[in-house]
């Protein structure tokens, strides 16, 4: 089996309202990582496209895309799994360039949230679930995620304190990205403030400073296969795991409550194809869409034991110093998180912190970075484990 | 020849509906005579809630409904402060699932019932309820 690499990465700023259309949203984070790589684009010879099509205006945007960004008339791919679809365009291009149809690959992921209007988006989220069983009932998105921290607080007694102090932690490095939307701290105090946005209470226990920060975004990773990458490449990162897996939509189908199963079996394949476990993991970004998905993510990838979460928090190990420094770039939180563009946006935080060029993100010396990304309510889960 | 009448029955579940056709249809027939049922499969006898047409085991359509009767234990729930566009009126509202044994049932909890009352693992009955709009659900009620 072929190594394949990741030989470039990219991002757009992460923004409230692009003022531009879809294709010149993905070109900005298409270019830079084109000029990451000091590559062009005769170098790739396909693209894989990744959004959650409710959003978007454009039909097949795949076919647009490989227009604007110059890549006809090389073939194209359309990839979706609502918020892990990059990630999931990560591992389709990977089976491409090791499979050997293809030697480089750019996966581009982009979401403009803002290309619909607010009452449009609404209607969306309440069909962001199983739309003939659990919509009727008039579900959205953070009160799945506000049934998990429910269950979570009975089982291991997780207080809100413990989710508001995620949300403290990824303030505290959104405000040291250029690239995040929400650039400010948020603190503890702001959580007991009723005075304050963040205490606004959304589906309880989650509150507005529990859910994260909606964005206009694009993100790009050029994946290679291990000749390309030595030929074009100083610092190549290796795709050493790729780990999927579903779960059942409407949450009767489901027996774990304290946890995404989904989000467990994805760590379990990464780690086994990797060939390592949940310690040799040196830094790593998840998806943490609400405050609780951190805290389930700390324990469904071994960082912690079921329940265990709340301490590895409180003890700030997931901070840039701690033992185990996770989403030291703000997070979905504070970065924000433009759906189609999120796993792309997380490898690329992981890809510049193995190649030692994440400025003041950087941890000290990582050698094995890990991606947890997560498609709906633990719908699809996606977990990708990089090394140098 | 007249227009061949589409059973668009499923329309009338929950708030808003956003599915009119399915080949369980009868569900809404039983909720309208006061009963909430899932689906068992004849092949092999396992019990669906929400109830499917087709068994993904045996790959058959034989399938009889079943009562959604006595109690479930609560294993989660929501309360939201905001709701999806079409579900402002019912504000605030709880969401949860129970848990029969056999299967889950997701759900909403009744209006009515205080947040505080709520307990994990406290036992709840899923009954038949109409909405101020005429729309049909089924809600939890204490057991």
């Amino acid at each position: 089996m072929g190594k394949v690499a990741i030989i470039g990465v990219g991002q757009s700023s992460f923004v409230r309202q692009y003022p531009g259309s879809v294709r010149e949203l993905a070109f900005e984070g298409f270019k830079d990582a084109l000029n990451d790589a000091h590559i062009t684009t005769a170098d790739i010879d396909a693209s894989v496209i990744c959004s959650a099509p409710e959003y978007d205006k454009q039909r097949s945007p795949a076919g647009i895309f490989a227009e604007y960004l110059g890549l006809n008339p090389q073939p194209t791919f359309y990839v979706e799994s609502l918020c892990s679809s990059s990630s999931m365009g990560v591992r389709l291009a990977y089976s491409l360039v090791e499979s050997g149809l293809h030697d480089a690959v750019a996966v581009v992921g982009f979401q403009k949230m803002s290309e619909i209007s607010s009452a449009e988006s609404q209607e969306r989220m309440g069909r962001g679930a199983d739309i003939q069983w659990e919509s009727p009932f008039g579900t959205m998105m953070p009160a799945y995620y506000a049934m998990y921290a429910t269950a979570h607080m009975d089982k291991y007694g997780t207080k809100p304190e413990d989710l508001a102090a995620i949300r403290v932690k990824a303030s505290t490095y959104g405000q040291i990205n250029d690239k995040a939307v929400y650039r400010k701290q948020v603190t503890h105090e702001m959580f007991s403030d009723p005075e304050s946005v963040m205490a606004g209470p959304v589906a309880a226990p989650l509150r507005v400073g529990d859910c994260c920060a909606n964005a206009d975004g694009s993100s790009c990773v050029i994946v290679a296969s291990e000749k390309k990458a030595r030929a074009l490449c100083k610092k190549p990162v290796w795709i050493l795991g790729v780990g999927a897996a579903t779960a059942s939509v409407n949450l009767a189908g489901r027996d774990l409550f304290t946890g995404l199963q989904a989000a467990k079996l994805a760590a379990e394949n990464a780690y086994k194809m990797a060939g390592i476990g949940p310690k040799d993991v040196d830094v790593a970004e998840v998806h943490d869409c609400f405050t609780i998905a951190e805290m389930m993510a700390y324990e469904n990838l071994g960082f912690a034991e079921p329940g265990g979460g709340k301490e590895l928090i409180q003890s700030k190990e997931t901070y840039k110093e701690g033992s185990i420094p996770v989403n030291v770039d703000g997070g979905l939180l504070s970065k924000g998180h433009p759906i189609g563009a999120t796993g792309g946006s997380q490898i690329r935080t992981i890809v510049l912190q193995l190649r030692g060029e994440a400025g003041d993100m950087q941890v000290k010396d990582p050698g094995i970075g890990l991606v947890h990304n997560i498609g709906g309510v633990g719908l699809y889960g996606n977990v990708t484990i990089l090394g140098r | 020849m007249g227009k061949k009448e589409i059973d668009d029955r499923f329309k009338k579940f929950g708030t808003v509906s956003f599915t009119a056709t399915t080949r369980v249809n009868d569900f809404i027939t039983n909720l309208e005579s006061g009963k909430v049922t899932g689906t068992q499969c004849n092949g092999c006898g396992i019990k669906f809630f929400p109830p499917r047409a087709d068994c993904h085991k045996c790959l058959t359509t034989d399938m009889t409904w079943f009562d959604v009767d006595g109690n479930g234990k609560l294993i989660t729930y929501s309360t939201l402060k905001y709701g999806p566009q079409g579900f402002e009126g019912d504000l605030p509202y709880s969401i949860a699932v129970l848990d029969y044994g056999d299967y889950k049932v997701f759900g909403r909890i009744a209006d009515g019932i205080d947040v505080d009352e709520l307990k994990i693992g406290m036992e709840m009955t899923a009954a038949v309820n109409t909405l101020p709009n005429g729309q049909l659900n089924y809600v939890f009620k204490k057991a």
